[in-house]
């Protein structure tokens, strides 16, 4: 839709959308200064959903923090595992077992295809596809079932540990899962043959929201909505981690920064990332899942039970926590939504001194009112499906 | 650019700026006096090796028990460089406020927000500076450490929205 400049009426009204809203995605709430049907200015509060993590995670331990994070990006929780994880790894200097690099890259590639799925399910729904709506749960379901298989949860899976992760990937993960990479790829014709083509599709999304590159980073946009806007940033590339340098993948990258481009640099990111799960499926290594460092990882429960030193251990890791050297890092990991960043302030201590957050719906969401400010009412509701922004990183 | 390098280049522009420096985990860290904080962001941004174009972060840090002070931390990365640079500012905790940075990164504008809301740190010309995620009527600033994590307002939402059907 396009943009109309010179409207007749002359009363501005103020209207909220939000927090109680299907198209907000979640309990956000914007503040609409509406000329006609333009909008003149928009305001988003946040806050609803804030839990205090931060605070929260000050009391304690480094292990005990690892629920905590589920609950940001819930619709992506084994990402969040991996950054917090990979930040208090990087605080205590330790490598991780190469099969448990490898579990994690499968895992957080799954979530990325999931956390997109539900991102294309309910951005296409609030366009009026329907049809796609029913399609991507499909297919989200069976990746959940996955997830259940791994981890025992369907959301709050916790399954990442600091050194590796909870336990090994169970019998039948592997074929369920190579069935599910086999099949993919069509499902996602699928959707596209719906989509991507569809002239009225386009007609919503085609020079909708608008930002350009050097305005995406000035505003800190990260993830499929700087690489909408031609920005080539992926942190998979640019700083490897989790043995991300050993796949081949491509860094599908928009041109215009419109709503459609963030919409076909996620089609595409599916796609790649159902091939890095291919190739990670068929080098797995054998070994260790989990790094076998008494005073940072539980020792295997046989061992607890028969010796006297792994029952110490396991006491004094229990009820001590791990307790990492003074000092303060940053690590941060390509999430579904953008750059997820850990800050952690150690004071030696077996709680964080200060755990500070930088989730990329947060940092997304500023652009908004940049993107809808002079556009049409119905392209606000397509411009926030086309940030994909979780509440629950947001408030946090 | 490595570590060696942007330390090397930031301490040759600003003599007197700078407080101490380090590298942890092969992360560069600089701490600079918030008088310099405009100026130094600025050059950061602008200088052509350098080209911190991303502010990756922006967060306060309550530092009052050990050193009296509250630390404002910006986590910086260029990304046509690929480096970072954590900056850290120390501020007085009796009086919490520094210049702002959206002039120089956009985003800065929510992050400050949010350090506002959640330490009280002032931001000098912030365009809008207002509480973020805390409601308007919330007293006090939950992330210091002064605040007690099962800290109770005076006013909870049932006072608010439920007074009169307690009152009755």
């Amino acid at each position: 839709m396009t943009a109309i400049s010179n409207t007749t009426t002359t009363h501005l009204m103020t209207i909220n959308m939000g927090p109680q809203h299907p198209s907000t995605h979640g309990v956000l709430r914007l503040l609409l200064e509406l000329d006609g049907e333009m909008i003149v200015k928009a305001e988003p509060h946040i806050g609803f959903l804030h839990r205090g993590v931060e605070k929260l995670a000050e009391y304690k331990t480094y292990h005990q923090c690892i629920p905590l994070t589920d609950r940001l990006d819930y619709v992506a929780p084994f990402s969040n595992n991996l950054a917090y994880a990979l930040t208090v790894e990087k605080l205590l200097g330790i490598e991780i077992p190469e099969r448990a690099q490898h579990i994690r890259v499968i895992l957080c590639e799954l979530t990325r295809i999931s956390s997109h799925l539900l991102w294309l399910a309910t951005h296409a729904l609030d366009l009026g596809a329907m049809t796609v709506f029913f399609y991507c749960f499909r297919e989200r379901e069976t990746i959940y079932d996955i997830f259940e298989m791994v981890s025992g949860a369907r959301m709050n899976l916790s399954y990442i540990r600091v050194g590796g992760v909870s336990r090994d990937l169970p019998g039948g993960f592997l074929e369920k899962t190579r069935k599910f990479v086999a099949e993919f790829p069509s499902r996602l014709n699928e959707y596209e043959t719906l989509l991507t083509n569809n002239i009225i599709w386009k007609k919503r999304t085609v020079g909708v929201g608008v930002i350009s590159a050097e305005d995406a980073i000035d505003y800190g946009l990260s993830g499929p909505s700087l690489r909408g806007s031609g920005v080539n940033w992926d942190i998979r590339k640019a700083e490897p981690y989790s043995s991300y340098d050993k796949y081949h993948f491509a860094v599908p990258l928009g041109k215009n920064g419109d709503v459609y481009d963030r919409y076909y640099v996620r089609i595409e990111e599916m796609r790649q990332s159902n091939s890095i799960v291919h190739q990670a499926l068929n080098v797995l290594p054998k070994g260790d899942f989990i790094a076998r460092i008494p005073n940072i990882t539980l020792p295997p429960k046989e061992d607890v039970e028969t010796k006297m030193e792994s029952l110490i251990h396991h006491f004094k890791l229990i009820t001590d926590g791990i307790q990492p050297p003074k000092g303060e890092v940053y690590s941060s990991i390509e999430a579904p939504k953008g750059e997820l960043g850990f800050y952690i302030v150690s004071d030696g201590s077996s709680h964080p001194y200060r755990l500070k957050i930088r989730p990329p719906s947060f940092v997304n969401l500023e652009a908004l009112p940049k993107m809808v400010e002079g556009r049409l009412l119905p392209d606000v509701v397509a411009v926030i499906g086309s940030l994909d922004i979780v509440l629950g990183e947001i408030d946090r | 650019m490595d570590n060696e390098a942007i330390a090397t280049l930031i301490k040759t522009n600003f003599p007197d700026a700078i407080i101490g420096s380090g590298v942890f985990r092969n992360e560069l860290t600089i701490i600079i006096k918030k008088e310099f904080i405009t100026d130094i962001a600025k050059f950061l941004k602008e200088h052509q090796e350098l080209d911190f174009n991303f502010l990756s972060d922006l967060c306060g840090v309550d530092r009052v028990e050990m050193d009296g002070v509250f630390e404002v931390v910006y986590h910086l990365y260029s990304i046509y460089k690929n480096h970072r640079l954590r900056l850290k500012v120390p501020i007085p905790s009796n009086e919490p406020h520094i210049s702002t940075v959206t002039g120089v990164w956009k985003t800065a504008n929510w992050h400050e927000r949010e350090a506002y809301d959640m330490f009280g740190i002032k931001f000098n010309n912030h365009p809008d500076l207002r509480k973020i995620l805390m409601p308007d009527d919330f007293e006090g600033h939950p992330l210091r450490k002064s605040y007690p994590i099962d800290g109770r307002q005076p006013v909870t939402l049932r006072g608010i929205y439920r007074k009169d059907v307690d009152e009755a």
